[in-house]
């Protein structure tokens, strides 16, 4: 099916991955400099966002559809992910 | 499955809306000056960034199926991202994290806790 696609729409799928591929490894700089942790909490939600694009844009090149679900599955694990985080920074702890 | 022109148009409109907003929102996160600006700028941004990259996937594989999924990934992000923003900004408040130039809480906010 991914034959199928106009040239064009190929080059903007291709494009947008390109994009987001290297935004995700810019908001890494953020993780890594900080300067504090909520910083980044808020980089590692930022490549969560960024990685669930990923998996869209891999949806549409490949045509396989299973991937829109793996996309919003890693939204999930993101969205629990943060509050765990935030929960840790001002808990001390996250289960009881 | 063959796509038409204006279909596969679209598709190409929302992607580049969406990389757009994902460019934004990581431009913010790097050059912001506190945390507080740079969660502003990335719950906004890549969300709608996200979200339309989602909105396209419903576009190229139709109201049914994986394009469906899509429609509910887009509402599951509208819900949780300015969730995820606001537990993270209470723990920065709470943890002390200061504002960047001289503005300050409200006398209210602090009384909270």
């Amino acid at each position: 099916m991914a034959s199928e696609l106009p040239a064009f729409l190929d080059t903007a799928i291709l494009a947008a991955l390109v994009v987001a591929s290297g935004l995700t490894l810019l908001a890494g700089y953020r993780v890594i400099v900080g300067p504090t942790t909520p910083d980044r909490v808020v980089a590692l939600d930022t490549i969560g966002t960024n990685v669930v694009a990923i998996a869209v844009l891999y949806a549409l090149q490949t045509g396989e559809g299973l991937f829109v679900t793996v996309s919003l599955v890693l939204a999930i694990i993101g969205f629990i992910s943060t509050i765990a985080a935030a929960r840790f920074i001002t808990e001390g702890d996250i289960i009881e | 499955m063959t796509m038409n022109t204006i279909q596969a148009g679209v598709v190409t409109l929302l992607l580049g809306v969406g990389s757009f907003f994902l460019l934004v929102g990581t431009v913010g996160l790097l050059r912001l000056p506190d945390v507080y600006n740079r969660m502003h700028a990335t719950s906004k941004a890549t969300t709608i960034g996200a979200a339309s990259l989602f909105l396209a996937g419903t576009v190229y594989f139709g109201p049914q199926g994986p394009g469906l999924v899509s429609l509910i990934g887009i509402i599951f992000l509208f819900l949780t991202a300015p969730t995820g923003a606001h537990v993270i900004s209470r723990a920065a408040q709470k943890m002390g994290v200061p504002f960047y130039g001289d503005a300050d809480w409200p006398e209210e906010a602090l009384e909270d806790d």
